[in-house]
């Protein structure tokens, strides 16, 4: 399977952790109130972090 | 071609004004004096493809008549004082989001359930000032049935001319009495559209005060997309408190209907060139009025009548006038004292005013009123 | 692969005035995307709310919106559609606007049958004035004005639609997201009263009052707790306490109400 690219909209990210937490794959961490791809290497793109993200503020990208 | 002709009650007359204008839409909810009004309109607009729907309540009319507007219908509700205190909510709405629209009071007695069958004139202050908030008011008060026809015309053009809710009172007896009615010619009366927008869609804002003191209402389903919301506003329609635009938006739409009052405003005066006591009356107390007035002429007594037929605005300007011109005002009116108030700020202590007021649901006659002319006399 | 809202959503409107981890954001998505799959022309949608965090909603949306009063947004929504039924009607709004004060309006609509597809976003509270308990917060759940724990029982939105006489009728939460639009896509395609109740987090005004550490818990609570319907006959009352049963409730076919008045039109025009 191609590559993720997460694009984080940092305007829009209000650090609610949402994405953090249901992403299956641990691939977002919280960086203070702001959302950070720490390991896009693992990303399955099953889209979780972006359907539930309720601030438009992270998109899952083919690489 | 000899016109049409008919004896038509008040309410009925209403419900042939509407369609007259162009009405295509009622929403009500039945109430005493009122409902003659609604059920002419069950039958009359679906044949013309228009849309009557009976709502759970006057709120839900209210909201069903103001979002039809905003789908580009001349859209109109009739009800009774108690219905008219559910609606004020929305009535505020209509003001502040500026979609036009009638509402008809057919006025009865009380507070409260109070006297449903009985004619009262006590909505009158509650046309002005029943929804909260600084708005401007638009309010006819016609007193004969032939008068209901050309006033719910008239209602409907100034709704869409100055994009507002537009409120016609009359009383129960004014509703339910039958009169003989002349049918306008179609094109006789004016009727005006509301305006269509100038701009294109991906360019239109509704409150754009450029566009002048009444910038166009633009359609639902018309290829415009736009927002409306009862929060305060930007030109572009979304929310905003920034302080100037609230304060200018607030401003804009009092001032769209006081700058023209004059031309809003509609009176009869009956002997009032050398009138020295004036009698000071509209709807059907205005009818024992000009009674009264006719027999203290009679008497050798100088009366006249002043009968606003627009009640908000306030006809200010003429009533004070009048009080510098005579040595007393009699105000009378099916309530304890309403416009006497307005009137008595209008004479500014020029005239001595005196009311004549009824609420025990019995007409005022023209005796009474003619008895307290001559008290003040 | 990214889902592309920005189209949807009216240019500079983003960020949303909603809290960190509010579910309205979630609701919104999957509105914009059954609105997407049903190919709805946006110029011909009204999107209809009342008065509340979830009312604010259709403020974002690129299409012809109405943000009303309190607890009106189906009565407006009524006219808007009575007058124009080629329109597609969409209404929104929190549990308290739609049950509450809008009580009446709600129900009636139901009943009417009349064409449009209501979202109504159940958070279990009033979160626009601060926490105050709503006809769906939960008996003996913590708001501000239930300091002792809220005595009064509580509205079942969905069976209130149904018994109403809504034609399609279902549930799902703000951790199902692609339920969201499956749902809503089948009530907009439904003719007649749609009601599509969606389980939503209130972090701010509901969770940190009722022992939810984070909107985290309050998401898993929801995801763990959502039954669905289909699966629900297996399981026996016990194992069905505290769970809330998600999909499609109630569907059925009755004439809707702009049809029915096309009918008058015949009949007073005959
Ligand atoms: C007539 C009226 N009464 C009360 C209010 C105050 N008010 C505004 S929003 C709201 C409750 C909103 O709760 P809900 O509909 O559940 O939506 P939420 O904010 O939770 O999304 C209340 C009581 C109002 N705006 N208008
Ligand atoms: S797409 Fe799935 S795996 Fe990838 S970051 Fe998002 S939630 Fe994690
Ligand atoms: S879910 Fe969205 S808003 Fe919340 S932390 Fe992740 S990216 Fe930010
Ligand atoms: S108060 Fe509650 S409902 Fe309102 S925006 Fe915040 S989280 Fe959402």
């Amino acid at each position: 399977m191609s590559s993720a690219r997460l694009e984080v909209i940092e305007r829009n990210c209000k650090g609610c952790s949402i994405c953090v937490e249901f992403c299956p794959k641990n691939v977002l961490e919280m960086d203070v109130f702001l959302v950070k791809v720490a390991r896009p290497e693992d990303c399955i793109k099953c889209m979780q972090c972006e359907l539930l993200c309720p601030d438009f503020a992270i998109k899952v990208h083919d690489a | 071609m000899a016109k049409k002709v008919a004896l038509l009650q008040g309410n009925q007359a209403c419900a042939a004004g509407a369609m007259y204008a162009g009405c295509t839409f009622f929403a009500g909810y039945p109430i005493t004096p009122s409902t003659e009004v609604a059920e002419e309109l069950s039958i009359s607009l679906p044949t013309i493809g228009g849309k009557f729907i009976q709502m759970e309540d006057e709120i839900a009319a209210m909201a069903a008549v103001i979002g039809a507007s905003l789908t580009g219908a001349k859209s109109i509700t009739a009800t009774s004082g108690p219905g008219v205190s559910l609606k004020q909510e929305l009535i505020g709405y209509a003001c502040i989001a500026e979609v036009p629209c009638v509402i008809i009071n057919v006025m009865r007695g009380g507070p409260s359930t109070g006297m449903p069958t009985g004619p009262g004139q006590s909505d009158v202050m509650q046309a002005m000032w029943g929804t909260h908030g600084d708005h401007a008011a638009i309010a006819l008060v016609p007193s004969s049935v032939q008068e209901i026809f050309t006033e719910t015309v008239r209602a409907f053009n100034l709704a869409e001319k100055y994009r507002m809710p537009v409120q016609v009172l009359f009383d129960e007896i004014v509703g339910h009495m039958r009169e003989r009615i002349v049918f306008p010619e179609p094109g006789e009366l004016e009727i005006i559209n509301r305006a269509a927008p100038t701009d294109p869609p991906e360019t239109y804002k509704p409150y754009d005060a450029t566009k002048g003191q009444v910038p166009p209402l633009a359609s639902f389903g018309s290829g415009y997309k736009f927002h409306v919301t009862g929060l305060n506003k930007a030109a572009d329609g979304f929310p905003t408190t920034k302080a100037e635009y609230v304060d200018a938006e607030e401003r804009r739409q009092v001032n769209k209907v006081n700058d023209h009052a004059a031309a809003i405003e509609s009176n009869e005066e009956y002997l009032t060139e050398d009138a020295e006591v004036l009698v000071w009356a509209y709807g059907s107390t205005a009818r024992s009025a000009r009674y009264a007035v006719n027999e203290l002429r009679k008497e050798g007594i100088k009366a006249g009548l002043f009968r606003p037929i627009t009640l908000w605005p306030f006809p200010a300007k003429r009533t004070a006038e009048l009080a510098k011109q005579c040595k007393a005002i009699v105000v009378s009116e099916m309530n304890l004292g309403q416009m006497i108030h307005e009137v008595e700020r209008a004479a500014k202590g020029n005239c001595t005013v005196v009311g004549e007021f009824r609420v025990d649901g019995e007409p005022i006659n023209p005796g009474q009123i003619a008895a307290k002319v001559k008290e003040v006399m | 692969m990214a889902y592309d809202y920005d189209k949807s959503i009216r240019p500079g409107k983003l960020p949303h005035i909603w809290c960190p981890g509010c579910g309205h954001g979630i609701v919104m998505k999957g509105l914009i995307r059954a609105m997407d799959t049903c190919g709805l022309d946006r110029k011909n949608t009204a999107i209809v709310s009342g008065i509340g965090c979830a009312s604010r909603l259709p403020g974002y949306l690129d299409a012809c919106t109405l943000h009303t009063a309190h607890g009106r947004a189906a009565a407006f929504a009524t006219g808007v559609k009575m007058a124009k039924p080629e329109m597609t009607v969409i209404c929104c709004g929190g549990d308290g606007d739609g049950t509450a004060i809008g009580g009446n309006h709600f129900i009636h609509a139901c009943r009417r049958n009349i064409d449009m597809t209501y979202v109504i976003m159940n958070n279990f509270i009033y979160g626009m004035t601060g926490g105050q308990f709503s006809p769906c917060t939960p008996t003996g759940a913590k708001a501000s004005t239930t300091p002792y724990g809220n005595p009064d029982p509580v509205f079942d939105i969905s069976k209130l639609a149904i018994g109403a006489g809504a034609t399609f009728v279902a549930r799902t939460t703000a951790a199902h997201p692609r339920e969201i639009d499956k749902l809503i896509t089948m009530g907009i395609k439904h003719k007649g009263m749609a009601i599509i109740e969606v389980l939503d987090d209130c972090p701010t005004t509901y969770g940190r009052r009722n022992k939810f550490r984070s909107v985290v818990d309050m998401m898993k609570h929801l995801k763990a707790n959502a039954v669905p319907a289909v699966a629900a006959s297996k399981l026996t009352a016990e194992q069905l306490q505290g769970k809330f049963l998600t999909g499609i409730l109630f569907q059925e076919e009755r004439p809707e109400y702009c049809a029915q008045y096309a009918e008058v039109i015949k009949k007073a025009q005959a």
